[in-house]
């Protein structure tokens, strides 16, 4: 199979860079295998429980990248008590006892102490690169020990994580010798922030790109920031609450004006919408705006602040724009490829709210786009039909009507016909989320038609074991199932049980499966890890003579090599 | 009173209102009709008013942070009062300015703030309210305009008497 030497093989594998890509090759054969594992540097773990650090680095000595993920998807929305699992520690401990060379971790859902942050800074002499992404458990305790003994720290990124804000000096913990930050993200702090020591730290960043800031940054201090830091690319805005006429805005101004790479916007977390228009005259070199935490900008000044940024490819909004907002979008973001609209008003009484006409406004107007996070009022099978047609090149598809079972408002009708148009036209879609009033006619599409899906996220939909059974049995490339409130029970579950093999997980909630069902899947299946979730009953399901019957409120299984996790809390059952 | 059929239905009849409130439903009716929010004019909307909408855990699915974040219509704070045995939540969106307010703690503590002026504070009741801001320092209510006051404020305390400083 060699006709080259090994270093020359592993030289043209330098240039495979997708997981998939190298996981293939490391599949060719054994000296394949051999030499790819020795010149693997990024390592992706989907599933922290489907392998363990020890494996990991048997198989990987060199890595320097690792990214990890813990809790299941739906621990976004409060359906995985915190206690769950996901932590880092242990992992952190085994990468700092090996002496691997670690220089960047990411990390999303998982619980990280201040005492792993703590160990991490201090194992890895070359340690540069932070991302935490929807992680829980430390304090900025643990950030001050980042700051303090990462010498060579290039990123910290922190998006939206619970962190226990001790109103500290972390900022003031990174040395003075501190020049190398690239990206410093710290929007989800909610306390307050030592200004001078955060002027000072970005006065001495020469490559810093990226800078998001939390909420307790005032203007004055933005309009410093930005004198210092004219090359960033990437800004996040905290508090903009000012007088237009201060002495503060009109450095502001200035400032800006000198931002000529700036190429992302997000923040606003408080703002004074008459004070956009100091943007305006970077607006046309934006690819990227996020003013979805921006409750405080809707109507004219907002429209006028879109208008101005015509090559936007990323728009995450909220939906007070409103469907003739999203019509300026159309007709202004010619090169929009990903839209998210985000609910407002979660109290109800939506008259803030998009419609059908925003989104198919958008699929007329932006040929580009391929991904799409839409909450909205109301929608119809027509209006999906029409977005089919206008986007064939769908690849994210995530719709949410805000009221469960909601028909098409026109016609009374289930909303399987626009869905089912939608996988029918979109054949490269990977994920898809589903609402509305759906019945099984919506799943037997989806397993017809959707081959290349990965991730699928239902709610409140279907009418019998059939439905998923669709999905199990068309869906080929199925990696993650995602279940809550629809009628499916263990006929389903049990079907096809070495499909859950070549899946990552399925997680059912308030579904029809039972106990039984759950321990007969077990039993058939010893390469996964089938976990009940009990918070309320504890023990109630043991006592209970009819246990077998009994519904199981939440069921996540995954595949895994390694086993039964040793580090389950007690309302967890793995059967 | 209606009584049909030996069954006074008026006593058992589920509406909006205080209880021994007459007449109404019509009104009640129209005032859901005709209230700007609701878009849809559909026919198929039936004279009684709309169940409240039931919180289902986790939807829609949106990010804790977001949901506080985009709240801006209600704003619960803790009101704490030295001496009483537990704390009550107020909305503090449901007032416009410190008059309102203040009339609202009397009522719920039932107490009376003295006379506020801007050197000497409160005076003349023993009772001081004071609030928690955004940066976790202790401010006496009324200094600050109302609006930046509302939107700052984290926490309620009512001092007492003997605990609360002649001067802050």
């Amino acid at each position: 199979m060699n006709y080259f030497p090994d270093e020359v093989i592993e030289h043209v594998f330098d240039f495979v860079t997708s997981h998939k890509d190298r996981n293939a090759i490391s599949l060719v054969c054994k000296s394949w295998y051999k030499i790819e594992r020795y010149s693997r540097q990024k390592v992706f773990i989907g599933n922290c429980y489907a392998i363990n650090p020890e494996r990991l680095l048997r198989r990987f000595p060199c890595l320097k990248s690792l990214t990890l993920k813990g809790k299941p998807h739906f621990a976004d929305f409060n359906l995985v008590p915190h206690e769950w699992g996901g932590f880092v520690l242990p992992w952190i401990e085994a990468l700092a006892r090996s002496r691997v060379g670690l220089e960047e971790l990411r990390l999303k859902r998982m619980v990280v102490t201040d005492e792993s942050l703590e160990l991490l800074s201090r194992s890895f002499v070359n340690f540069k690169s932070l991302v935490l992404v929807s992680c829980e458990g430390f304090t900025t305790d643990g950030l001050a020990s980042i700051a303090a003994n990462c010498r060579h720290l290039r990123d910290l990124d922190l998006q939206e994580n619970e962190i226990d804000d001790h109103r500290g000096q972390w900022l003031s913990c990174f040395p003075d010798t501190c020049t190398t930050l690239v990206t410093l993200n710290f929007a989800c702090l909610e306390g307050e922030t030592n200004l001078v020591a955060l002027e000072r730290l970005v006065a001495r960043s020469p490559n810093l790109k990226s800078l998001k800031l939390n909420r307790a940054v005032p203007l004055d201090a933005l309009a410093r920031l930005m004198v210092c830091a004219p090359q960033i690319v990437d800004l996040g805005v905290g508090s903009y609450e000012n007088d237009p006429d201060s002495e503060s805005y009109m450095k502001l101004k200035a400032a800006i004006k000198k931002c000529t790479s700036l190429r992302s916007l997000s923040g606003f977390l408080e703002a004074a919408p008459h004070c956009l228009s100091a943007f305006h005259p970077i607006c046309h070199n934006l690819t990227s705006l996020n003013l979805s935490y921006a409750a405080e900008i809707h109507g004219s000044h907002l429209i006028k602040l879109i208008q101005h940024c015509k090559k936007l490819q990323r728009l995450w909004i909220l939906d007070s724009i409103g469907d003739k907002g999203l019509e300026v979008v159309a007709s202004t973001c010619k090169d929009l490829q990903e839209l998210r609209v985000f609910p407002s008003d979660l109290l109800g009484g939506g008259n803030t709210a998009v419609t059908e006409e925003g989104l198919v406004a958008i699929s007329a107007g932006c040929p580009k786009l391929h991904s799409i996070l839409y909450f909205c009022q109301q929608m119809t099978n027509a209006a999906l039909v029409t977005v089919a047609k206008n986007c064939p090149n769908f690849i994210r598809f995530r719709l949410c009507i805000l009221e469960p079972n909601k028909p098409d408002h026109v016609t009374s009708q289930p909303l399987d016909e626009g869905f089912g148009a939608i996988v029918k036209a979109c054949k490269s879609l990977r994920r898809l989320s589903l609402s509305g009033l759906l019945t099984d006619q919506v799943f037997l599409y989806i397993g017809m038609y959707a081959n290349q899906l990965e991730m699928l996220s239902i709610a409140f939909a279907g009418d019998t074991d059939k439905g998923m059974l669709y999905v199990l049995n068309g869906c080929k490339k199925m990696k993650k199932l995602e279940i809550r409130d629809s009628p499916f029970g263990d006929t389903a579950l049990l079907a096809d049980v070495s499909k859950y093999e070549t899946m990552r997980s399925l997680w059912m909630s308030s579904c029809e499966v039972t106990l039984s069902g759950c321990k007969r899947l077990a039993q058939k299946a010893p390469w996964l890890n089938v976990e009940i979730i009990n918070e309320n009953d504890n023990n109630r399901m043991e006592e209970n003579g009819h246990e077998g019957r009994q519904k199981v409120d939440k069921l996540y299984l995954y595949r895994t090599v390694v086993g039964t996790r040793m580090d389950a809390p007690p309302f967890v059952w793995i059967l | 009173m209606e009584v049909t059929n030996g069954l006074n239905l008026k006593d058992t009849e589920l509406r909006l209102g205080l209880p021994g409130a007459q007449e109404e439903q019509q009104l009640e009716v129209s005032c859901v009709r005709s209230n700007n929010k609701r878009k849809n004019n559909d026919s198929t909307e039936e004279s009684a008013p709309p169940p409240a909408k039931t919180q289902i855990v986790g939807w829609p699915p949106v990010r804790s942070n977001r949901k506080n974040n985009n709240n801006k219509n209600v704003s619960y704070v803790k009101v704490s009062m030295d001496g009483a045995p537990y704390l009550r939540k107020i909305d503090l969106k449901m007032y416009k300015n410190y008059p309102e307010l203040l009339k609202a703690l009397e009522n719920m503590f039932k107490f009376t703030v003295g006379e506020y002026s801007e050197r000497e504070g409160y005076q003349g009741s023993g009772f001081v309210p004071t609030y928690e801001d955004k940066d976790g320092d202790w401010m006496l209510v009324g200094d600050v305009p109302w609006d930046m006051f509302s939107s700052s404020c984290q926490k309620l305390r009512i001092m007492k008497g003997s605990e609360a400083p002649t001067a802050l």
